[in-house]
Protein backbone atom coordinates (compact mmCIF):
# COMPACT_ATOMS: atom_id res chain seq x y z
CA UNK A 1 0.00 0.00 0.00
CA UNK A 2 2.78 2.40 0.91
CA UNK A 3 4.52 1.94 -2.39
CA UNK A 4 1.55 3.06 -4.47
CA UNK A 5 2.56 5.95 -6.66
CA UNK A 6 0.15 8.82 -6.48
CA UNK A 7 -0.40 10.27 -9.91
CA UNK A 8 -2.97 12.73 -8.80
CA UNK A 9 -5.69 11.33 -11.02
CA UNK A 10 -7.13 8.66 -8.71
CA UNK A 11 -10.07 10.77 -7.73
CA UNK A 12 -11.09 11.55 -11.30
CA UNK A 13 -13.55 9.35 -13.19
CA UNK A 14 -11.06 8.10 -15.75
CA UNK A 15 -8.26 7.80 -13.19
CA UNK A 16 -9.91 5.02 -11.24
CA UNK A 17 -11.95 7.23 -8.98
CA UNK A 18 -15.15 5.72 -10.25
CA UNK A 19 -16.48 2.41 -8.89
CA UNK A 20 -19.51 1.58 -11.01
CA UNK A 21 -19.83 -1.95 -9.60
CA UNK A 22 -19.43 -0.85 -5.98
CA UNK A 23 -17.30 -3.91 -5.24
CA UNK A 24 -13.67 -3.95 -4.17
CA UNK A 25 -10.99 -5.39 -6.40
CA UNK A 26 -10.42 -8.43 -4.17
CA UNK A 27 -14.06 -9.36 -3.95
CA UNK A 28 -14.53 -9.02 -7.69
CA UNK A 29 -11.51 -11.20 -8.43
CA UNK A 30 -12.82 -13.82 -6.01
CA UNK A 31 -16.07 -13.82 -7.95
CA UNK A 32 -14.25 -14.23 -11.26
CA UNK A 33 -12.18 -17.07 -9.82
CA UNK A 34 -15.42 -18.70 -8.68
CA UNK A 35 -16.86 -18.39 -12.20
CA UNK A 36 -13.83 -20.13 -13.69
CA UNK A 37 -13.85 -22.81 -11.00
CA UNK A 38 -17.57 -23.33 -11.57
CA UNK A 39 -16.75 -23.99 -15.22
CA UNK A 40 -14.16 -26.58 -14.21
CA UNK A 41 -16.68 -28.40 -12.05
CA UNK A 42 -19.44 -28.21 -14.62
CA UNK A 43 -16.96 -29.59 -17.14
CA UNK A 44 -16.42 -32.58 -14.85
CA UNK A 45 -20.10 -33.10 -14.20
CA UNK A 46 -20.99 -32.74 -17.89
CA UNK A 47 -18.24 -35.26 -18.70
CA UNK A 48 -19.86 -37.57 -16.13
CA UNK A 49 -23.15 -37.15 -17.98
CA UNK A 50 -21.44 -37.82 -21.29
CA UNK A 51 -19.78 -41.00 -20.06
CA UNK A 52 -22.94 -42.15 -18.39
CA UNK A 53 -24.65 -42.09 -21.78
CA UNK A 54 -22.35 -44.87 -22.96
CA UNK A 55 -23.55 -47.13 -20.17
CA UNK A 56 -26.96 -45.64 -19.62
CA UNK A 57 -28.62 -49.07 -19.55
CA UNK A 58 -26.22 -50.48 -17.00
CA UNK A 59 -25.08 -47.62 -14.78
CA UNK A 60 -24.76 -48.57 -11.09
CA UNK A 61 -27.71 -47.56 -8.91
CA UNK A 62 -26.39 -45.07 -6.35
CA UNK A 63 -28.95 -46.20 -3.77
CA UNK A 64 -27.38 -49.66 -3.80
CA UNK A 65 -23.82 -48.37 -3.66
CA UNK A 66 -23.91 -45.79 -0.89
CA UNK A 67 -25.93 -47.55 1.77
CA UNK A 68 -23.65 -47.33 4.76
CA UNK A 69 -23.81 -45.13 7.82
CA UNK A 70 -21.03 -45.12 10.45
CA UNK A 71 -21.75 -47.16 13.60
CA UNK A 72 -24.78 -48.79 11.98
CA UNK A 73 -23.30 -51.96 10.59
CA UNK A 74 -25.22 -54.25 8.32
CA UNK A 75 -28.11 -51.85 7.80
CA UNK A 76 -29.01 -50.62 4.37
CA UNK A 77 -29.71 -46.91 4.67
CA UNK A 78 -29.29 -45.36 1.27
CA UNK A 79 -28.76 -41.61 1.06
CA UNK A 80 -28.96 -40.97 4.80
CA UNK A 81 -25.29 -40.31 5.35
CA UNK A 82 -24.87 -38.18 2.22
CA UNK A 83 -27.87 -36.14 3.27
CA UNK A 84 -26.19 -35.65 6.64
CA UNK A 85 -22.99 -34.52 4.90
CA UNK A 86 -24.97 -32.07 2.77
CA UNK A 87 -26.62 -30.69 5.86
CA UNK A 88 -23.25 -30.28 7.62
CA UNK A 89 -21.87 -28.33 4.68
CA UNK A 90 -24.94 -26.08 4.41
CA UNK A 91 -24.74 -25.56 8.17
CA UNK A 92 -21.09 -24.52 7.96
CA UNK A 93 -22.08 -22.16 5.16
CA UNK A 94 -24.58 -20.61 7.55
CA UNK A 95 -21.99 -20.10 10.28
CA UNK A 96 -19.70 -18.56 7.66
CA UNK A 97 -22.32 -16.08 6.55
CA UNK A 98 -23.01 -15.28 10.21
CA UNK A 99 -19.28 -14.60 10.64
CA UNK A 100 -19.40 -12.24 7.66
CA UNK A 101 -22.43 -10.53 9.17
CA UNK A 102 -20.68 -10.17 12.53
CA UNK A 103 -17.68 -8.77 10.66
CA UNK A 104 -19.88 -6.05 9.20
CA UNK A 105 -20.73 -5.06 12.77
CA UNK A 106 -17.03 -5.21 13.72
CA UNK A 107 -17.84 -7.77 16.40
CA UNK A 108 -14.57 -9.63 16.84
CA UNK A 109 -15.81 -12.14 19.44
CA UNK A 110 -18.68 -13.30 17.27
CA UNK A 111 -16.54 -13.53 14.13
CA UNK A 112 -14.12 -15.74 16.06
CA UNK A 113 -16.83 -18.10 17.29
CA UNK A 114 -18.52 -18.42 13.90
CA UNK A 115 -15.24 -18.92 12.05
CA UNK A 116 -14.37 -21.67 14.52
CA UNK A 117 -17.71 -23.41 13.97
CA UNK A 118 -17.21 -23.14 10.20
CA UNK A 119 -13.83 -24.84 10.47
CA UNK A 120 -15.35 -27.62 12.59
CA UNK A 121 -18.11 -28.14 10.02
CA UNK A 122 -15.58 -28.33 7.22
CA UNK A 123 -13.47 -30.83 9.15
CA UNK A 124 -16.51 -33.04 9.81
CA UNK A 125 -17.35 -32.94 6.11
CA UNK A 126 -13.83 -33.86 4.97
CA UNK A 127 -13.74 -36.67 7.54
CA UNK A 128 -17.10 -37.97 6.33
CA UNK A 129 -15.89 -37.93 2.77
CA UNK A 130 -12.77 -39.87 3.75
CA UNK A 131 -15.00 -42.44 5.45
CA UNK A 132 -17.22 -42.60 2.38
CA UNK A 133 -14.17 -43.23 0.20
CA UNK A 134 -12.85 -45.91 2.53
CA UNK A 135 -16.19 -47.71 2.51
CA UNK A 136 -16.42 -47.49 -1.26
CA UNK A 137 -12.86 -48.75 -1.76
CA UNK A 138 -13.32 -51.59 0.69
CA UNK A 139 -16.43 -52.82 -1.04
CA UNK A 140 -19.50 -54.63 0.06
CA UNK A 141 -20.53 -57.96 -1.43
CA UNK A 142 -17.88 -58.52 -4.06
CA UNK A 143 -18.50 -59.59 -7.64
CA UNK A 144 -17.01 -61.39 -10.63
CA UNK A 145 -15.73 -59.41 -13.57
CA UNK A 146 -16.22 -60.95 -17.01
CA UNK A 147 -13.84 -61.04 -19.93
CA UNK A 148 -15.73 -58.11 -21.42
CA UNK A 149 -15.26 -56.08 -18.24
CA UNK A 150 -18.84 -56.46 -17.03
CA UNK A 151 -19.77 -57.16 -13.44
CA UNK A 152 -21.73 -60.20 -12.24
CA UNK A 153 -23.13 -59.99 -8.72
CA UNK A 154 -24.71 -62.63 -6.51
CA UNK A 155 -27.91 -62.83 -4.55
CA UNK A 156 -30.97 -64.87 -3.74
CA UNK A 157 -34.70 -64.32 -3.60
CA UNK A 158 -36.01 -63.96 -0.09
CA UNK A 159 -39.49 -63.09 1.12
CA UNK A 160 -39.61 -60.23 3.60
CA UNK A 161 -43.05 -59.22 4.93
CA UNK A 162 -44.73 -61.10 2.10
CA UNK A 163 -42.75 -59.28 -0.59
CA UNK A 164 -40.24 -61.20 -2.66
CA UNK A 165 -36.95 -59.39 -2.84
CA UNK A 166 -33.59 -60.02 -4.39
CA UNK A 167 -31.12 -59.98 -1.52
CA UNK A 168 -27.43 -59.65 -2.27
CA UNK A 169 -25.08 -62.36 -1.06
CA UNK A 170 -21.42 -61.74 -0.34
CA UNK A 171 -18.75 -63.72 -2.17
CA UNK A 172 -17.28 -64.50 1.25
CA UNK A 173 -20.38 -66.57 2.01
CA UNK A 174 -20.40 -68.65 -1.15
CA UNK A 175 -16.77 -69.21 -2.08
CA UNK A 176 -15.50 -72.71 -1.43
CA UNK A 177 -11.77 -72.71 -0.81
CA UNK A 178 -9.69 -74.82 -3.18
CA UNK A 179 -6.07 -75.73 -3.11
CA UNK A 180 -4.26 -73.30 -5.34
CA UNK A 181 -0.65 -73.01 -6.36
CA UNK A 182 -1.00 -69.45 -7.47
CA UNK A 183 1.07 -67.17 -5.20
CA UNK A 184 1.47 -63.45 -5.43
CA UNK A 185 4.51 -62.52 -7.45
CA UNK A 186 6.91 -60.46 -5.38
CA UNK A 187 10.23 -58.96 -6.33
CA UNK A 188 12.03 -61.33 -4.01
CA UNK A 189 10.60 -64.54 -5.46
CA UNK A 190 10.69 -63.80 -9.17
CA UNK A 191 11.91 -61.28 -11.65
CA UNK A 192 13.23 -58.44 -9.54
CA UNK A 193 12.02 -55.77 -11.94
CA UNK A 194 8.47 -57.10 -12.18
CA UNK A 195 5.90 -56.47 -9.49
CA UNK A 196 2.33 -57.61 -8.99
CA UNK A 197 -0.47 -56.12 -6.95
CA UNK A 198 -2.39 -58.10 -4.36
CA UNK A 199 -4.23 -61.12 -5.70
CA UNK A 200 -8.05 -61.17 -5.50
CA UNK A 201 -9.42 -62.85 -2.36
CA UNK A 202 -10.79 -65.78 -4.34
CA UNK A 203 -10.35 -67.39 -7.72
CA UNK A 204 -13.22 -67.62 -10.17
CA UNK A 205 -13.29 -71.41 -9.85
CA UNK A 206 -13.75 -71.13 -6.09
CA UNK A 207 -16.73 -68.86 -6.67
CA UNK A 208 -18.08 -71.21 -9.34
CA UNK A 209 -17.82 -74.18 -6.99
CA UNK A 210 -19.71 -72.22 -4.34
CA UNK A 211 -22.36 -71.16 -6.82
CA UNK A 212 -22.83 -74.75 -8.00
CA UNK A 213 -23.18 -75.94 -4.41
CA UNK A 214 -25.81 -73.37 -3.41
CA UNK A 215 -28.99 -74.06 -5.37
CA UNK A 216 -30.75 -70.82 -4.46
CA UNK A 217 -28.01 -68.36 -5.41
CA UNK A 218 -28.50 -66.48 -8.65
CA UNK A 219 -26.36 -64.09 -10.65
CA UNK A 220 -27.43 -60.67 -11.76
CA UNK A 221 -25.71 -58.69 -14.45
CA UNK A 222 -25.34 -54.93 -15.02
CA UNK A 223 -28.25 -54.43 -17.38
CA UNK A 224 -31.17 -52.44 -16.03
CA UNK A 225 -34.68 -53.75 -16.60
CA UNK A 226 -37.71 -51.66 -17.51
CA UNK A 227 -38.46 -50.86 -13.88
CA UNK A 228 -34.90 -49.81 -13.08
CA UNK A 229 -33.57 -52.95 -11.38
CA UNK A 230 -30.61 -55.05 -12.44
CA UNK A 231 -31.40 -58.15 -14.51
CA UNK A 232 -31.40 -61.38 -12.51
CA UNK A 233 -30.37 -64.42 -14.53
CA UNK A 234 -31.87 -67.88 -14.35
CA UNK A 235 -30.02 -70.62 -12.49
CA UNK A 236 -28.61 -72.25 -15.66
CA UNK A 237 -27.64 -68.92 -17.14
CA UNK A 238 -25.98 -67.91 -13.86
CA UNK A 239 -23.74 -70.97 -13.87
CA UNK A 240 -23.02 -70.58 -17.57
CA UNK A 241 -22.04 -66.92 -17.27
CA UNK A 242 -19.62 -67.47 -14.39
CA UNK A 243 -18.10 -70.53 -16.01
CA UNK A 244 -17.66 -69.11 -19.52
CA UNK A 245 -17.14 -65.40 -18.94
CA UNK A 246 -15.88 -65.06 -15.37
CA UNK A 247 -12.33 -63.79 -15.34
CA UNK A 248 -11.57 -61.96 -12.10
CA UNK A 249 -13.02 -61.81 -8.61
CA UNK A 250 -13.48 -58.20 -7.55
CA UNK A 251 -13.97 -56.80 -4.08
CA UNK A 252 -14.35 -53.08 -3.66
CA UNK A 253 -13.48 -50.42 -6.14
CA UNK A 254 -10.45 -48.62 -7.45
CA UNK A 255 -9.49 -46.97 -10.72
CA UNK A 256 -9.18 -50.33 -12.52
CA UNK A 257 -12.07 -52.40 -11.26
CA UNK A 258 -15.36 -51.66 -9.55
CA UNK A 259 -17.54 -54.30 -7.93
CA UNK A 260 -20.63 -52.07 -8.22
CA UNK A 261 -20.61 -51.96 -12.01
CA UNK A 262 -18.90 -49.91 -14.68
CA UNK A 263 -15.38 -48.88 -13.77
CA UNK A 264 -16.08 -45.37 -15.10
CA UNK A 265 -18.50 -44.88 -12.21
CA UNK A 266 -15.68 -45.40 -9.72
CA UNK A 267 -13.30 -43.25 -11.75
CA UNK A 268 -15.70 -40.32 -11.81
CA UNK A 269 -16.59 -40.82 -8.16
CA UNK A 270 -12.95 -40.60 -7.11
CA UNK A 271 -12.20 -37.74 -9.47
CA UNK A 272 -15.16 -35.45 -8.81
CA UNK A 273 -15.65 -36.01 -5.09
CA UNK A 274 -11.86 -35.99 -4.73
CA UNK A 275 -11.54 -32.65 -6.50
CA UNK A 276 -14.37 -31.28 -4.40
CA UNK A 277 -12.87 -32.72 -1.23
CA UNK A 278 -9.59 -31.03 -2.11
CA UNK A 279 -11.48 -27.75 -2.40
CA UNK A 280 -13.02 -28.30 1.01
CA UNK A 281 -9.62 -29.13 2.47
CA UNK A 282 -8.02 -26.00 1.04
CA UNK A 283 -11.06 -24.02 2.19
CA UNK A 284 -10.55 -25.31 5.73
CA UNK A 285 -6.86 -24.37 5.59
CA UNK A 286 -7.67 -20.85 4.35
CA UNK A 287 -10.38 -20.56 7.02
CA UNK A 288 -7.85 -21.50 9.70
CA UNK A 289 -5.44 -18.81 8.47
CA UNK A 290 -8.22 -16.22 8.53
CA UNK A 291 -9.35 -17.49 11.94
CA UNK A 292 -5.92 -16.77 13.41
CA UNK A 293 -5.84 -13.39 11.70
CA UNK A 294 -9.15 -12.60 13.36
CA UNK A 295 -7.83 -13.68 16.76
CA UNK A 296 -4.66 -11.62 16.29
CA UNK A 297 -6.82 -8.61 15.49
CA UNK A 298 -5.47 -8.03 12.00
CA UNK A 299 -8.85 -7.05 10.61
CA UNK A 300 -9.73 -5.06 13.71
CA UNK A 301 -6.69 -2.89 13.01
CA UNK A 302 -7.41 -2.82 9.29
CA UNK A 303 -10.83 -1.49 10.11
CA UNK A 304 -12.65 -3.94 7.89
CA UNK A 305 -13.48 -7.63 7.95
CA UNK A 306 -13.73 -7.82 4.17
CA UNK A 307 -11.17 -10.64 4.05
CA UNK A 308 -13.64 -12.83 5.96
CA UNK A 309 -16.21 -12.00 3.31
CA UNK A 310 -13.89 -12.96 0.44
CA UNK A 311 -12.96 -16.27 2.02
CA UNK A 312 -16.63 -16.73 2.80
CA UNK A 313 -17.41 -16.48 -0.89
CA UNK A 314 -15.02 -19.34 -1.59
CA UNK A 315 -16.51 -21.40 1.22
CA UNK A 316 -20.06 -20.89 -0.04
CA UNK A 317 -18.91 -21.86 -3.50
CA UNK A 318 -17.64 -25.18 -2.15
CA UNK A 319 -21.08 -25.72 -0.66
CA UNK A 320 -22.71 -24.74 -3.95
CA UNK A 321 -20.64 -27.29 -5.86
CA UNK A 322 -21.55 -30.01 -3.37
CA UNK A 323 -25.24 -29.34 -3.94
CA UNK A 324 -24.69 -30.22 -7.60
CA UNK A 325 -22.40 -33.18 -6.92
CA UNK A 326 -25.02 -34.52 -4.50
CA UNK A 327 -27.73 -34.28 -7.15
CA UNK A 328 -25.82 -35.80 -10.03
CA UNK A 329 -23.98 -38.51 -8.13
CA UNK A 330 -26.50 -39.65 -5.58
CA UNK A 331 -29.93 -38.67 -6.83
CA UNK A 332 -30.18 -38.61 -10.62
CA UNK B 1 -19.00 0.56 7.04
CA UNK B 2 -22.62 0.62 6.05
CA UNK B 3 -23.93 -2.57 4.53
CA UNK B 4 -27.36 -2.53 3.08
CA UNK B 5 -29.04 -5.91 2.89
CA UNK B 6 -32.15 -6.67 0.96
CA UNK B 7 -34.22 -8.64 3.41
CA UNK B 8 -36.95 -9.98 1.17
CA UNK B 9 -36.98 -13.47 -0.31
CA UNK B 10 -39.55 -15.22 -2.55
CA UNK B 11 -40.07 -11.94 -4.46
CA UNK B 12 -41.11 -10.06 -1.35
CA UNK B 13 -43.44 -12.74 0.00
CA UNK B 14 -41.28 -13.16 3.11
CA UNK B 15 -39.52 -10.18 4.61
CA UNK B 16 -37.09 -10.64 7.47
CA UNK B 17 -36.35 -8.15 10.22
CA UNK B 18 -32.57 -8.53 10.18
CA UNK B 19 -29.88 -10.10 8.07
CA UNK B 20 -29.29 -12.76 10.71
CA UNK B 21 -32.90 -13.90 10.73
CA UNK B 22 -32.85 -13.99 6.93
CA UNK B 23 -29.84 -16.35 7.06
CA UNK B 24 -31.70 -18.73 9.39
CA UNK B 25 -34.80 -18.48 7.24
CA UNK B 26 -32.85 -19.45 4.14
CA UNK B 27 -31.25 -22.33 6.05
CA UNK B 28 -34.68 -23.67 6.97
CA UNK B 29 -35.78 -23.40 3.35
CA UNK B 30 -32.66 -25.17 2.04
CA UNK B 31 -33.06 -27.92 4.63
CA UNK B 32 -36.66 -28.50 3.60
CA UNK B 33 -35.67 -28.70 -0.08
CA UNK B 34 -32.87 -31.17 0.72
CA UNK B 35 -35.25 -33.26 2.83
CA UNK B 36 -37.74 -33.38 -0.05
CA UNK B 37 -34.95 -34.52 -2.39
CA UNK B 38 -33.82 -37.25 -0.01
CA UNK B 39 -37.36 -38.54 0.56
CA UNK B 40 -38.05 -38.61 -3.19
CA UNK B 41 -34.66 -40.29 -3.73
CA UNK B 42 -35.40 -43.05 -1.23
CA UNK B 43 -39.02 -43.77 -2.16
CA UNK B 44 -38.89 -43.00 -5.90
CA UNK B 45 -42.65 -42.63 -6.53
CA UNK B 46 -43.79 -44.83 -9.40
CA UNK B 47 -45.53 -42.10 -11.38
CA UNK B 48 -42.34 -40.04 -11.54
CA UNK B 49 -40.22 -42.86 -12.90
CA UNK B 50 -41.28 -42.86 -16.54
CA UNK B 51 -41.51 -39.95 -18.96
CA UNK B 52 -44.91 -38.40 -19.47
CA UNK B 53 -44.34 -37.72 -23.15
CA UNK B 54 -42.69 -39.73 -25.92
CA UNK B 55 -40.12 -38.14 -28.25
CA UNK B 56 -41.51 -36.73 -31.49
CA UNK B 57 -41.37 -39.34 -34.25
CA UNK B 58 -39.28 -38.92 -37.38
CA UNK B 59 -35.79 -37.74 -38.13
CA UNK B 60 -36.54 -34.49 -39.93
CA UNK B 61 -35.23 -31.08 -38.94
CA UNK B 62 -38.25 -29.97 -36.93
CA UNK B 63 -38.74 -33.20 -35.04
CA UNK B 64 -35.03 -33.22 -34.13
CA UNK B 65 -35.16 -29.59 -33.05
CA UNK B 66 -38.38 -30.22 -31.15
CA UNK B 67 -36.84 -33.16 -29.33
CA UNK B 68 -33.78 -31.09 -28.38
CA UNK B 69 -35.97 -28.30 -27.04
CA UNK B 70 -38.26 -30.70 -25.21
CA UNK B 71 -35.45 -33.00 -24.07
CA UNK B 72 -36.01 -32.35 -20.33
CA UNK B 73 -39.54 -33.71 -20.75
CA UNK B 74 -39.26 -36.37 -23.44
CA UNK B 75 -35.95 -37.96 -22.47
CA UNK B 76 -35.72 -37.33 -18.75
CA UNK B 77 -37.68 -39.01 -16.00
CA UNK B 78 -39.85 -36.44 -14.18
CA UNK B 79 -38.11 -37.42 -10.94
CA UNK B 80 -34.70 -36.43 -12.30
CA UNK B 81 -36.14 -33.21 -13.70
CA UNK B 82 -37.50 -32.40 -10.22
CA UNK B 83 -34.09 -33.11 -8.67
CA UNK B 84 -32.34 -30.79 -11.12
CA UNK B 85 -34.88 -28.00 -10.68
CA UNK B 86 -34.69 -28.24 -6.88
CA UNK B 87 -30.88 -28.14 -7.12
CA UNK B 88 -31.03 -24.96 -9.17
CA UNK B 89 -33.41 -23.47 -6.59
CA UNK B 90 -30.93 -24.32 -3.84
CA UNK B 91 -28.05 -22.89 -5.88
CA UNK B 92 -30.04 -19.68 -6.35
CA UNK B 93 -30.58 -19.14 -2.64
CA UNK B 94 -26.98 -20.03 -1.73
CA UNK B 95 -25.68 -17.55 -4.29
CA UNK B 96 -28.21 -14.81 -3.66
CA UNK B 97 -28.39 -14.87 0.12
CA UNK B 98 -25.27 -16.60 1.44
CA UNK B 99 -22.94 -15.09 -1.13
CA UNK B 100 -24.85 -11.78 -1.02
CA UNK B 101 -25.45 -11.66 -4.75
CA UNK B 102 -28.79 -10.01 -3.94
CA UNK B 103 -26.92 -7.02 -2.52
CA UNK B 104 -24.49 -6.50 -5.41
CA UNK B 105 -25.15 -4.02 -8.17
CA UNK B 106 -27.20 -5.36 -11.06
CA UNK B 107 -24.41 -5.11 -13.60
CA UNK B 108 -21.94 -7.00 -11.41
CA UNK B 109 -24.50 -9.72 -10.76
CA UNK B 110 -25.18 -10.10 -14.47
CA UNK B 111 -21.48 -10.11 -15.28
CA UNK B 112 -20.94 -13.13 -13.05
CA UNK B 113 -24.20 -15.03 -13.42
CA UNK B 114 -24.92 -14.64 -17.12
CA UNK B 115 -21.36 -15.56 -18.09
CA UNK B 116 -21.40 -18.69 -15.95
CA UNK B 117 -24.91 -19.74 -16.94
CA UNK B 118 -24.28 -19.24 -20.65
CA UNK B 119 -20.99 -21.15 -20.68
CA UNK B 120 -22.32 -23.97 -18.51
CA UNK B 121 -25.39 -24.38 -20.73
CA UNK B 122 -23.12 -24.50 -23.75
CA UNK B 123 -20.88 -27.14 -22.14
CA UNK B 124 -23.85 -29.26 -21.14
CA UNK B 125 -25.42 -29.01 -24.58
CA UNK B 126 -22.23 -30.01 -26.41
CA UNK B 127 -21.34 -32.91 -24.12
CA UNK B 128 -24.81 -34.36 -23.80
CA UNK B 129 -25.46 -34.06 -27.54
CA UNK B 130 -22.25 -36.02 -28.15
CA UNK B 131 -23.30 -38.39 -25.37
CA UNK B 132 -26.43 -39.25 -27.34
CA UNK B 133 -24.25 -40.09 -30.32
CA UNK B 134 -21.90 -42.20 -28.22
CA UNK B 135 -24.92 -44.01 -26.81
CA UNK B 136 -25.82 -45.10 -30.33
CA UNK B 137 -22.26 -46.16 -31.07
CA UNK B 138 -22.31 -48.37 -27.98
CA UNK B 139 -25.90 -49.54 -27.94
CA UNK B 140 -27.34 -49.01 -31.41
CA UNK B 141 -28.48 -51.86 -33.63
CA UNK B 142 -25.28 -51.84 -35.66
CA UNK B 143 -23.01 -51.24 -32.67
CA UNK B 144 -19.51 -52.56 -33.13
CA UNK B 145 -18.95 -52.91 -29.39
CA UNK B 146 -19.42 -56.38 -27.96
CA UNK B 147 -20.08 -56.73 -24.28
CA UNK B 148 -19.02 -60.30 -23.67
CA UNK B 149 -17.19 -62.64 -25.95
Amino acid sequence: MDSTVATGTEEKTWGGGNQPLKASYGKMMMWFFIVSDALTFSGFLAAYGFSRFKFINEWPIADEVFTHVPFLHGQELPMIYVAFMTFILIMSSVTMVLAVDAGHHMNKAKVTIYMFLTIIGGAIFVGSQAWEWATFIQGDYGAVQTKGGNILQFGEYVTVDGVEKFKRVSIDDIAIAQASVRAAHERKNGLWFVDESTLPPYTVSEIYAGLAANENILVRNQLLTEDGHKTVLSREESLKQIKENGKLVVKGANLHVNEYGTTLFADFFFFITGFHGFHVLSGVVINIIIFFNVILGTYERRGSYEMVEKVGLYWHFVDLVWVFVFTFFYLV
Amino acid sequence: MAHEHKLEIFRGLVKFKSNTSKIWGVLIFLTIVTAVEVVLGIYKPEFLMSTWMDPIEGSGFFSTLGNILLSPIVYMKPLNLIFILLTIVKAYYITWDFMHMRDETGSFRKMVVWTAVFLICYLIFILLQEGGYVFNVYNGEDALIKKDF
